[in-house]
């Protein structure tokens, strides 16, 4: 029992049930199913799982899922900052309009986007035209995943800097100007830092679910073998094989890699939030 | 000169927040606007500071027109009611902000830096506090370092906008000592906006009242309290009893009680007045001493401290009286609630201005 007390006595009541609660449906929402993907992998033995993980064109779907969901979650911070900028800072007519379109990417279901996205980025779409010009192809090709994966992870960073930034009072602002500071110094040096940790927070997010998007990306990707072939897409195509336990061989690594990659962001960010407390 | 205010005026939708407000700081000089809420104080401190722009009139800091520079080229020092630290920044960092952000040829190397951050520290004694964080800090402690900040960078003029309204009264008491033995050592030409009359009579070398956008009178603080010039500042710089009366034949009524007019009104025609007693300028004794002292009860108690706090129901007035008395006197008569006492007017202002309260 001494494992689920807190260190002290808590003034605030119910540790014991609410913490319950949390492990409970922790199991029965997030653990035990994805357990399965660990005891489905087990009867494989390890020479066929090593065998199926370290295939070419898996290790090809790896490298390109992580490397497209960062390349996504980077360019999402950079926008998502400056879309949280302009919502909280100013005030302008149709400003409600863009705050709930920002939310859109969470409620559409993400084939109907990939499906968007094909079109309007196919050699003869309305963008795809343009980019064909340039000799830039989107669709079929990694820029053509990173694309959607923007797309799908943008809201999560825009909600979670939003109430951040929100929270910055302006004499924060004010004091740097008064000090001398120019725009640009008191951005660099007194809200990044501020905002940093609500940007980490935001940006993990975008990427873990970059990471695991499957819809969108299958249209506009070609899945072509070694070149667009993301991880989720290996799996399933496990599946469509009936090769149940390869398709749980691949996931266990994804699932092990995001899981470490998380916990080592959010001990960044656990680092980074210590001092000032 | 160090601060010239000429003309001044800034309008909000709505309302004007300062009305052609002109206005003297000599340098080295520590001025406090003083005024209720909402009377444009702050607005005028931050149009000093280029944090806002006023419609029209000038503001020339050190012979120098600033009208239009942004606040980061005014090189003033701003103190903010909620201290507004850098939470994300150790003390040191703070202080040496306006420093590091200096263009390259300016900037201080890095030993000048962190010598002028330890002395200013040392300044506002906080320099044990070098390596903490702001959350790390109490109130008055931030203030101090928010001052140091303030300081660093050597700005011409000073500009505290309420800077202990947010602390406790016994620490706001004494940063205010503090203050003032800081200024007389540095002697930077400061103003301080405070809605507080014993701050800025405690600490100002000149008050300037302020009332809806308006200057109503400026002055050493033994001027203004003394001689307010009307209703409003009388009002303003400590507690008062108002009574409401008519002035006739050089005679002011109150209730049934007659005082002699001013000087300058006792030729004035029949009008309506006003007359303020302050409660400490009431006297209170066992025995009628003069025909116009006025019988009194008791009604109310209030311990004070040192002073005590008397409401009293007098005959011929519609509102009780409040007064204020010394403890000794207070014991040495005797008295309690529901006695009867003999209260005498001791300083009766009249005003005729048609201000109300």
């Amino acid at each position: 029992m001494e494992l689920f007390q807190g260190k002290r006595r808590n003034i605030l009541p119910g540790f014991g049930l609410s913490m319950g609660y949390t492990v409970f449906y922790l199991s029965a929402i997030v653990i035990v199913p994805l357990s399965m993907i660990f005891f489905n992998t087990i009867p494989m033995g390890w020479e066929p799982f090593l065998h199926t993980v370290t295939a070419p064109r898996v290790l090809a779907s790896y490298r390109l899922s992580f490397s497209t969901a960062l390349f996504a979650a980077i360019f999402d911070a950079i926008v998502g900052l400056l879309t949280a900028w302009v919502l909280v800072r100013y005030r302008f007519a149709g400003r409600q309009f863009l705050d709930a379109l920002v939310d859109l990417p969470f409620a559409l279901p993400t084939a109907v986007a990939g499906i968007c996205f094909a079109t309007l980025y196919s050699p003869v779409g309305w963008l795809g035209e343009t980019f064909a010009k340039w000799n830039i192809e989107i669709i079929n090709s990694p820029t053509g995943i990173v694309v959607a994966l923007i797309f799908i992870g943008f809201p999560f960073v825009v909600r979670t800097i939003q109430p951040v930034l929100e929270e910055v009072e302006q004499e924060i602002e004010e004091a740097a100007q008064c000090l001398g500071a120019t725009r640009w110094q008191t951005f660099r040096k007194i809200l990044l830092p501020h905002l940093f940790p609500a940007l980490l927070t935001g940006s993990t997010l975008a990427f873990a679910r970059g990471i695991g998007e499957y819809g969108s990306v299958i249209f506009i990707a070609g899945n072509l073998p070694m070149k667009t072939e993301i991880a989720p897409l290996m799996i399933m195509s496990k599946l469509d094989q009936f090769d149940y336990a390869g398709a749980s061989a691949v996931a266990l690594v994804l699932l092990l890699i995001s899981f470490s990659m998380l916990l080592l962001l959010n001990a960044v960010q656990e680092w980074q939030q210590k001092e000032y407390r | 000169m160090g601060i010239e205010l000429q003309n001044i005026t800034k309008k909000f939708t709505g309302y004007t927040a300062l009305d052609n407000i002109s206005l003297n700081v000599a340098s080295g000089e520590l001025v406090a606007l003083l005024g209720p809420s909402g009377c444009g104080k702050t607005t005028l401190l931050r149009i000093i500071a280029g944090l806002e722009l006023p419609d029209s009139g000038k503001i020339i800091l050190e012979q120098k027109d600033t009208t239009n520079l942004p606040p980061r080229k005014k090189n003033v020092g701003f103190v903010f009611q909620h201290y507004a630290l850098f939470r994300r920044l150790t003390v040191f960092e703070n202080v040496a902000f306006g420093l590091k952000v200096l263009p390259m040829r300016e900037r201080p190397s890095r030993s000048a830096i962190q010598e002028r951050v330890e002395h200013l520290l040392k300044l506002v004694q906080m320099d044990w506090a070098i390596k903490r964080y702001p959350s790390q800090l109490s109130g008055g402690q931030r203030q101090r370092v928010a001052l140091a900040r303030a300081l660093a960078v050597n700005p011409k003029v000073l500009l505290l906008d309420e800077p202990f309204s947010a602390l406790d009264a016994k620490v706001r008491q004494e940063l205010r000592r503090w203050l003032r033995k800081l200024h007389d050592e540095i002697h930077v030409t400061s103003i301080f906006v405070t809605h507080d009359q014993e701050e800025a009579l405690e600490l100002a070398d000149r008050i300037v009242v302020i009332n809806k956008g308006r200057i109503e009178q400026q002055g050493t603080p033994q001027e203004v309290y003394d001689h307010p010039v009307n209703a409003f500042v009388y009002n303003f710089l400590g507690n008062v009893n108002v009574f409401h009366g008519r002035i006739k034949n050089g005679k002011v009524t109150l209730g049934t009680h007659h005082v002699d007019a001013p000087d300058e009104l006792k030729h004035t025609e029949e009008r309506a007045s006003q007359a303020f007693v302050r409660p400490h300028e009431i006297g209170i004794s066992r025995i009628r001493s003069a025909e116009t002292d006025l019988a009194g009860t008791i009604q109310e108690v209030r311990i004070m401290g040192g002073q005590i706090g008397l409401n009293l129901a007098c005959e011929g007035f519609e509102h009780p009286i409040d007064a204020e008395i010394q403890r000794e006197l207070y014991l040495n008569l005797q008295l309690a609630k529901g006695e009867k006492v003999f209260v005498s007017l001791n300083r009766v202002r009249v005003f005729t201005s048609d201000y109300e309260i």
